[in-house]
């Protein structure tokens, strides 16, 4: 199975750990089915909890798996890419939570750019996450760690009027944005309540090349509200970008440079596009 | 049981066609209908001045379908970051994450021609001559004694077949004369009481059905949507008294239709969806803008008026085109004069407004004949040469309040901005001060603002002064100001707004008189390697203008900076980036350079061009 989907899928996604399911789910002595990079995977769990994954067109070969952050990841080819850090997990004082799986058809690049994106806050999360006349992209600065090869964007400031669950008031939100993976993207924001940043993430799940399953991580300094206030103020904002990313075509990503018309708020996307590039991801992206 | 045996459609000849996509009701006010032709989505809305535009269905930007946005009247909003199009050109306007910046001119969306005929909105990709005329439609119209122009547009269907098997089914159709439909909603067996005959062309079929005296003609138009469906859009040739019922028999005989056909064409070979992308690629308007820059435009003056006392109002309009170029709020032309005086005026139009440019002109007898050319010698229907907007006045719209303050004719760039404030739903004022009430440009427009509009008439140089000071006594972080009129009502607005304490940046001046600006950019030559040409680049222009003017061929998409696409090589000299393209390491090894926005740190570069 591995070689065909070689062919197709370069190893920069193939040898890469990809989120299957939230580990919450997997209740002992049941089976769940879904797919990764379109190949059916059954994920079947023993009375002791412990979890078999096999991808259903080859049977009997049980694929490699870790338990992280809140997930199942599953690796389809050679496992030699470790799954990034989130030190911010170990610190004490942060609540750790999977708010949410939303499935939305489109690529998983195109919901990463979309998370990297400020510019939409007042339109797409009005009077949340931006209002209008309040428009404006400061300049913000792009680099990509060279130990690492994690993309950033930093010194990201927007005005908000509802930043998180515990805003009583509208701030200017300080934001800094981390892609530690080509389906990945990590958001350190401005908590309303503590020095340190909150930490809110999009794993995504690329059920097919033009498929997600949407998971959303959270880590945050937030020890008043409930679970599930927290949960549907997330869903809330994800529940608004599903439908501009469902009404985007292409699907996939043109990571040709003049396919689309960026501008200089579209900075780390312009970078996160060329990262793709750089890497060599040919799976959700129309390559260049 | 017939299996359908079905040509695929000829798409490089339905390319040159002008197929029906909307009805006209699929237009309604401030509304936006999404179609689809030939594999191709559209998106198709109709402006306040009447004009249905027929757009691709795609922001430029993300790639996200304009028909979830908004129709303003007069712009079409998308609905992600709320960048606007301008009715008719389909230029961006405005983008609201730089709000200081004009957008580029190339940002402008690929449209398609529309006409409005028989009740529906036809389009065409490549269209060879017109929309077909349908002899018995035009009787109905013309033999309609009411004088309206209505024959009854029928409900549409569409169907999953492609459009030969429609035409082939469609042929087989039934109907009953309108005369003789009964009030039963049962269509069943009594359809074959009419004698039938058809006539089927390219993408028509017209039935006549005949029982007894009783005939009634239908047209079915097929809209070919894609190689495996279609949308029959039917009109009947007839001027109806009792539409409902005419109506409810032509849907439950058209619903049976579609239910066999259907069926037959589930039988016939599945057949692969057209390409979804225009084959045009989506950079092709800065093609287009590399040859004609700056050519000059000609245009017709269509209407002259005297707006107010000694100054003359002009309404341009294209001669060869219903639009004219994307302007924004503070744009002017250049207007060319006999002996080569060339005059720039602001363009006093509101949002969307791509039709025709409104200038107004001061009759300034000490002027060296700009003016006095354009009072005296040009009347209506002569024509003048003029340029391309351009804006070196943009209006942010990120500011709750902004405050306009004008001086004469200077108000003529205001009142653009007045009007797109007003579509924004963001509050303005605007003060416009004035020697004598009748000087007052454009007062019907002034006084649509109602309650946001001041005039100050015949105010002293002290007592314009202390009014001045009396509007910016408050600043306010919500508030930003404009200004233009003669320079030293300006000079005076920009010392008592730093005597208020107004930052800088909250406060924009447009220098009315002294219109030629000069950039204070560098001055550097450029070497073609390859073309072997030696160019100067003057402040002011872009290295990208240079090489558009003297026809060295070079793409490019955003123009600021941004996408990369109209880099070049750097073989000598050191780039000045200010592009946010390159990368670090690259603006580092200075081998690249964006060239519609870097220029260089010394007085020559070489180019691998």
């Amino acid at each position: 199975m591995s070689t065909a989907l070689g062919d197709r899928i370069d190893s920069s996604i193939l040898d890469r750990w990809h989120p299957v399911a939230p580990l919450e789910e997997l209740k002992p002595g049941a089976i769940r089915t879904t797919s990764l990079l379109g190949q059916r995977l059954a994920i079947e769990v023993d009375a002791d909890g412990n979890v078999t994954t096999t991808a259903v067109d080859s049977p009997g070969q049980n694929l490699p798996t870790l338990s992280k952050y809140c997930y199942l990841w599953v690796c389809l080819g050679e496992p030699n890419v470790p799954l990034f850090a989130v030190p911010e997990v170990d610190e004490p004082g942060r609540r750790i939570l999977h708010a949410g799986t939303i499935g939305v058809h489109v690529s998983a690049p195109r919901a990463v750019e979309n998370f990297l994106d400020m510019a939409h806050f007042p339109y797409v999360h009005t009077d949340i996450l931006g209002e209008e006349p309040h428009s404006e992209v400061a300049e913000y600065q792009v680099h990509v760690d060279p130990d690492t090869n994690d993309l950033w964007a930093t010194d990201c400031v927007f005005w908000q009027p509802m930043a998180a669950t515990t805003s009583t008031t509208g701030q200017l939100t300080d934001y800094l944005y981390r892609v530690p993976h080509p389906y990945c993207v990590i958001l350190y924001k401005t908590s309303p309540i503590d020095e340190r940043m909150d930490v809110i993430a999009l794993f995504c799940q690329p059920v097919a090349d033009d498929y997600i399953q949407a998971n959303m991580f959270l880590c945050l300094l937030d020890d008043e509200n409930s679970t599930s206030m927290i949960r549907n103020f997330q869903l809330t904002i994800f529940g608004q970008d599903k439908p501009i990313l469902e009404n985007q075509y292409p699907k996939c990503l043109p990571l040709d440079p003049s396919a689309e018309t960026p501008i200089r708020a579209d900075k780390v996307a312009v970078s996160y596009r060329r990262w793709l590039s750089d890497l060599g991801v040919n799976y959700g992206v129309i390559p260049a | 049981m017939a299996v359908a045996i079905s040509t695929p459609l000829d798409r490089a000849n339905a390319m040159t066609r002008w197929h029906p996509v909307a009805t006209e009701h699929d237009v309604a006010t401030r509304s936006l209908f999404r179609g689809k032709l030939l594999g191709h989505e559209i998106v198709v809305w109709r402006a306040d001045d009447g004009f249905v535009n027929v757009w691709e269905n795609r922001c430029l930007h993300r790639g996200v379908r304009l028909s979830i946005g908004s129709n303003t009247g007069s712009e079409l909003v998308c609905r992600y970051h709320a960048w606007r199009y301008a009715n008719r050109s389909a230029g961006c306007t405005y983008i609201p994450a730089h709000p200081a910046d004009s957008p580029a001119r190339t940002i402008t969306n690929k449209t398609f021609p529309s006409v409005q005929k028989y009740g529906l909105i036809w389009t065409a990709h490549d269209p060879h001559g017109d929309v077909p005329n349908i002899p018995v439609l035009d009787r109905t119209i013309l033999d309609d004694t009411r004088g309206s122009d209505d024959v009854l547009g029928l409900r549409n269907v569409a169907v999953n077949a492609s459009v030969p098997l429609v035409l082939e089914h469609l042929a087989q159709h039934r109907f009953l004369p309108s005369a003789t439909i009964g009030s039963s909603s049962d269509v069943g067996a009594d359809l074959a009481a009419a004698d039938m005959t058809a006539d089927v062309s390219d993408y028509t079929v017209t039935l006549t059905a005949t029982s007894g005296h009783a005939e009634s003609t239908v047209v079915f138009f097929v809209q070919p949507v894609d190689s495996a469906r279609s949308v029959i859009r039917p009109v009947l040739a007839e001027t109806a008294s009792n539409p409902t019922v005419i109506l409810r028999h032509h849907a439950a005989a058209l619903a049976r239709f579609v239910r066999s056909i259907e069926s037959a064409a589930a039988e016939t070979a599945a057949q692969a969806p057209m390409p979804a992308a225009l084959e045009t690629p989506v950079v092709l308007p800065t093609v287009a803008t590399a040859v004609g820059r700056s050519a000059p435009l000609r245009v017709t003056v269509r209407r002259k008026w005297e707006t107010a006392a000694g100054i003359a109002a002009f309404e341009l309009v294209a001669m060869d085109s219903n639009t004219l170029p994307t302007f924004q709020p503070g744009a002017h032309i250049d207007v060319h004069l006999s002996g080569g005086i060339v005059r720039q005026y602001s363009i006093t139009n509101g949002p969307g407004e791509t039709d025709c440019y409104r200038i107004a002109v001061k009759r300034d007898p000490a002027s060296k004949g700009g003016s006095v050319a354009l009072h005296d010698d040009i009347h209506e229907g002569d024509e003048l040469q003029i340029s391309e907007p351009r804006n070196s006045f943009p209006l942010r719209r990120n500011m709750p309040h902004t405050v306009l303050i004008a001086g004469g004719i200077g108000a003529t760039p205001l009142i653009a901005m007045a009007q797109a404030l007003d579509k924004n739903r963001l509050n303005f004022d605007l003060h416009y001060f004035v020697s004598n009430a009748d000087e007052l440009a454009f007062s019907e427009l002034l006084t649509s603002f109602g309650e946001r509009f001041h005039s100050h008439i015949g105010l002293s140089p002290d007592k314009t002064g202390e009014q001045v000071t009396a509007l910016l006594s408050a600043p306010a972080a919500t508030h930003q100001v404009y200004a233009c009129g003669p320079p030293p009502m300006l000079d005076a607005i920009r010392s008592i707004a730093d005597q208020q304490g107004w930052p800088g940046d909250a406060v924009h001046f447009e220098y009315f008189e002294n219109t030629n600006e000069i950039d204070q950019a560098s001055t550097f030559s450029i070497d073609l390697a390859r073309s072997g040409l030696t160019l100067d680049v003057p402040s002011g222009s872009s290295i990208l203008d240079v090489l558009r003017s003297n026809d060295v061929p070079i793409v490019s998409s955003c123009e600021q900076g941004a996408c990369g696409t109209c880099a070049a090589t750097v073989l000598e000299g050191e780039p000045l980036h200010q592009d946010v393209y390159l990368n670090p390491s690259e603006r580092a090894a200075g081998h690249t350079i964006l060239t519609c926005v870097s220029r260089s740190t010394g007085g020559r570069l070489v180019l691998d061009l």
